[in-house]
């Protein structure tokens, strides 16, 4: 293949760059999914949510 | 009636729990199309023939040149949020503008390495400053500028109407990139794909290029409902801690 340093590295650079967005997108929804269990487990709830024991929090 | 229909559904998915729920029902589809398509388009951009001048670097406009187109797409996309922002003061507007910057500028990041990368051999220059390639690198420092007032302010519903400003006033510069190749004498080639009269490259390189603008253009709308979808859940823990934290306040 001609030009092997430059095709590779602009493939290379592409799916270096691709890839830490999909994984920054990936890690934040996983560390938003995380503090939402967090504040779950501590008993604060959206107003909006359904009730899920016995109706105590709404 | 069916526009009012139609106007009903559109409002329907504008709200954020809404949204949630379908962006839950779609996502997977979407990323699994998306690797499909990047699959093919990639088995494609290396299996197709070389250019008879270019030779193998034509392999890199299936990268560079759907990169560029949507990093254009991205900006036109937040522009349209930015008005919902600033026109009908709507959250998911905010929420959209706010996730497809970063986005924005990694697509932008990708046009400007792999053009200099594919200029160097080409154009025996890694860089010029002709109008195409500064217009382009004005708008990945305006994704930038963005994403910085955005950041700067604590308040999301004040930093999404400034933003939005900025977005609208900065939209002037997607024209200016698209025609700079025609008002201008530049480096970079005019358009050869999307032009009046058609394309006029060959279906040899047509086709790996339109699959892998599709793959990048699915990469983009997945990753943009997924940033959407954690930036809804961000603000939803912002509330949610602040109304605790008033709550205690009140019982002490």
């Amino acid at each position: 293949m001609s030009h092997a340093f430059y095709i590779y590295t602009s493939y290379g650079v592409t799916a270096l760059i691709t890839l830490a967005v999909i994984a920054w997108t990936l890690l934040d929804g996983r560390a938003r999914r995380r503090e939402m269990a967090e504040l779950e487990a501590a008993g604060i709830r959206r107003r909006s949510s359904p009730p899920v024991t016995e109706g105590k929090q709404a | 009636m069916t526009e009012s229909l139609a106007i009903r559904k559109f409002s329907d998915l504008a709200n954020p729990t809404r949204f949630l729920a379908l962006a839950e029902r779609l996502l997977p589809w979407m990323a699994g199309l998306c690797c499909l398509l990047f699959a093919a388009g990639l088995y494609l951009a290396f299996t197709t023939e070389g250019d008879y001048q270019q030779g193998d670097t034509v392999r890199i406009m299936y990268i560079h040149v759907p990169a560029a187109w949507l990093s254009m797409m991205c900006y036109s996309v937040m522009a349209l949020s930015a008005i919902g922002t600033l026109v009908w003061r709507h959250p998911l507007a905010d929420v959209s503008h706010k996730a497809a910057a970063p986005l924005g500028a990694a697509f932008t990041l990708i046009a400007l390495v792999t053009g200099s990368l594919w200029g160097k051999p080409m154009w025996g220059t890694w860089w010029v400053w002709d109008a195409r390639l500064t217009s382009v690198f004005i708008l990945f420092l305006m994704y930038l500028g963005i994403i910085a007032l955005n950041r700067a302010m604590d308040d999301p519903s004040k930093a999404a109407r400034v933003s939005s400003v900025l977005i609208l006033v900065g939209f002037v510069n997607i024209p200016i990139i698209k025609f700079s190749v025609d008002w201008w004498n530049t480096l970079h080639q005019p358009a050869s794909v999307i032009r009046m009269g058609g394309p006029t490259i060959d279906g040899e390189f047509l086709r790996p290029l339109l699959v892998m603008a599709m793959a990048y253009t699915l990469l983009f709308f997945t990753l943009h409902i997924t940033a959407m979808r954690n930036e809804i859940w961000r603000r939803r823990i912002a509330t949610q801690r602040r109304l605790a934290a008033r709550t205690a306040s009140r019982e002490v």
